[in-house]
């Protein structure tokens, strides 16, 4: 409750929340939140633990792909935890196919981690399963329904009509630190620039 | 009391808060009848704009009624009073303030501190907005403290609907200083970028006062239709060459004037790849901005025009076409909304039946839907256009 910190900062007469309503986020927004915050923890585990993993998995030698995940897994988060969490959702759900391919490749039967091969690939399914509901409820909640949007075409703003509003507050003075140069304001209608004098 | 509180990027909930409290002699407590949820919300709601702490108050487009005066306001305020509140605070007697640069007011910045450090020298202190400009409370609430109550008010006569006036506190002087900064003469082509709620005031101040033709630029049908009702030619970014169709519509000239009505967050689509350049950017915390429109106005405005940007800016931007900008002579005019020195014409003008800003209202629902809302607003659902809500 970081609201609660804030509470001591404000002023004697400013509002201090008591008690906290119902969210702006939903379900599905938290979820990307914490599916973008998963992809931050992983991805920076795979730059920094990128030779442990591959030993881990029988994939020595691989360090640099696991690295190039990571970053991979870097960027995922950062768009789940942007105002665009749908595109990270799914470009969360292309990495897990991307994930999961690099796994069969290591499903050989010469492989002696074979085993932790199969709990990883099982993760990752489960984390693309999720995902993939993420990324749909998002789209789902953040998406511009299909369909004829509402017809605004009476809202004119002129209780007159547009005709009669044209050029109805040409009585305004516009101040002088407003007008424009006067290369532009209505040439026609003043004098001509007064032209230098030769010497 | 009930209010919209930020807490955190798209984290808006209806909370019970405290009262707000009289705390300077020049304050006053007003209760809430109207307030509004305003594109440059949507910049707080994206944790675009910096220093916003959990338990913000938000709004800042409100009106209601006086409900206690501070003893330095009474000259000015009387319980009962009807008044619509600028979103920006102003003193009244600073330098600034006698100028009528009132969002630079040099006195009501609480936060002084801050705002030197970000942005050189302090501006106005405004309502539910950034600590940078104060961190004061805002009016998506039930009650609002207004400091410098004496000053920072609009009273209003009885008999007018609140959504006829709502709007002189934010979107429509905001439109209307967007024009006037203009210049705009009878010769005028005005081509005016977003047509969200101030673009749509824009609009219909150009047209009110005397551009030739009007332009307007967006994407979304139902915004569009709603500026061609007003009197604009429209121009779909989706289906044309924004720089071709003025181009165009200008005999090869160019529009001598030119409005960014979107700021900070213009639409990213692959078919304009610097969006796409600019939104990574921005989620990697390198840059503040999409200054899409920017480049574009730069671009197609013609030589000795005048570019307006009455949208919201964050901080820093990228690639900006300073050769263009310096060789065709341009004139930049840009800033937060001096509210109060439009505020007198602009109600003679609704009251007179030349212009009711209420046009734009596509939804009024209750403060406790107000989070819900936000969402509905930033994804354009539902053909929302501007969200009043009613404590």
């Amino acid at each position: 409750m970081t609201y609660n910190i804030s509470n001591i900062a404000r002023s004697k007469g400013d509002p201090k929340v008591l008690h906290s309503g119902p969210s702006s986020l939903g379900a599905a927004d938290r979820m990307a939140r914490a599916l973008g915050w998963f992809s931050i923890g992983l991805g920076l585990t795979e730059l920094i633990a990128a030779k442990r993993i591959t030993r881990t998995l029988g994939m020595e030698g691989k360090e640099a792909l696991v690295r190039a995940y990571g970053v991979r897994e870097l960027g995922h988060g950062i768009v789940s935890l942007s105002p665009d969490k749908h595109l990270g959702l799914w470009s969360r759900v292309a990495g897990d196919g991307l994930d999961i391919a690099t796994l069969v490749t290591a499903m050989r039967h010469d492989n002696p981690k074979r085993d932790n091969v199969g709990v990883a690939l099982a993760a990752v399914l489960g984390v693309t399963l999720l995902d993939i509901i993420g990324a749909q409820g998002v789209t789902a909640r953040h998406s511009r329904p299909r369909g004829r949007p509402r017809s605004y075409r009476d809202r004119t703003g002129f209780p007159q009509g547009v005709q009669a509003a044209r050029g109805a507050a040409r009585d305004f003075k516009v101040p002088p630190d407003m007008r424009a140069a006067p290369a532009l304001a209505a040439v026609s209608n003043r004098a001509p620039p007064e032209k230098a004098r030769p010497l | 009391m009930r209010a919209l509180v930020w807490h955190g990027k798209e984290d808006i909930r209806c909370d019970t808060v405290t009262d707000p409290e009289l705390e300077q002699p020049r304050d006053a407590i007003v209760k809430v009848t109207s307030c509004a949820i305003c594109g440059s919300d949507l910049h707080l709601f994206h944790n675009f704009i910096p220093a916003m702490l959990p338990g913000d108050v938000m709004g800042h487009e409100m009106m209601g009624e006086v409900v206690e005066v501070g003893p330095e306001a009474k000259h000015k305020l009387k319980v009962g009073d009807r008044v619509v509140v600028p979103f920006t605070i102003i003193c009244g007697e600073c330098d600034q303030c006698k100028r009528g640069n009132f969002s630079v007011c040099e006195a009501t910045n609480r936060k002084k501190y801050l705002a030197d450090k970000v942005f050189g020298h302090p501006t106005a202190g405004l309502f539910g907005y950034t600590h940078l400009t104060g961190g004061y409370p805002g009016g998506q609430a039930e009650y609002l403290r207004v400091p410098f109550a004496d000053a920072t008010h609009i009273k209003v006569p009885d008999g007018i609907p609140d959504e006829k006036v709502l709007f002189l506190g934010d979107i429509f002087p905001t439109g209307w200083q967007a024009a006037v900064q203009c210049d705009i003469q009878p010769t005028d082509t005005v081509a005016i970028w977003g047509c969200g709620p101030v673009g749509q005031m824009a609009i219909r101040s150009a047209v009110l006062l005397g551009a030739k033709q009007v332009v307007a630029i967006d994407h979304l049908p139902e915004r569009l239709e709603m500026a061609e009702a007003g009197g604009a030619i429209t121009i779909n970014f989706d289906e044309e060459s924004v720089v071709e169709r003025l181009n165009e519509l200008t005999g090869g000239l160019g529009p001598e004037k030119c409005i960014d009505a979107i700021g900070m967050e213009a639409h990213v689509s692959p078919s304009m790849p610097d969006t796409v350049y600019d939104r990574a950017k921005q989620m990697l915390g390198v840059e503040s901005d999409r200054p899409h429109v920017l480049r574009e106005m730069i671009y197609v405005c013609r030589p000795a025009g005048v570019i307006s940007i009455p949208g919201v800016y964050g901080g820093l931007d990228d690639k900006i076409p300073m050769g263009q900008l310096m060789n065709k002579g341009l004139t930049i005019r840009t800033g937060q909304t001096h509210v109060n020195r439009w505020t007198d014409d602009l109600l003679r003008r609704i009251e007179e039946g030349q212009i009711d800003p209420s046009f734009v209202i596509t939804h009024t629902v209750s403060l406790d839907e107000g989070p819900e809302m936000y969402k509905v607003f930033r994804d354009k659902q539902d053909s929302c256009i501007k969200v009043v809500l009613k404590p």
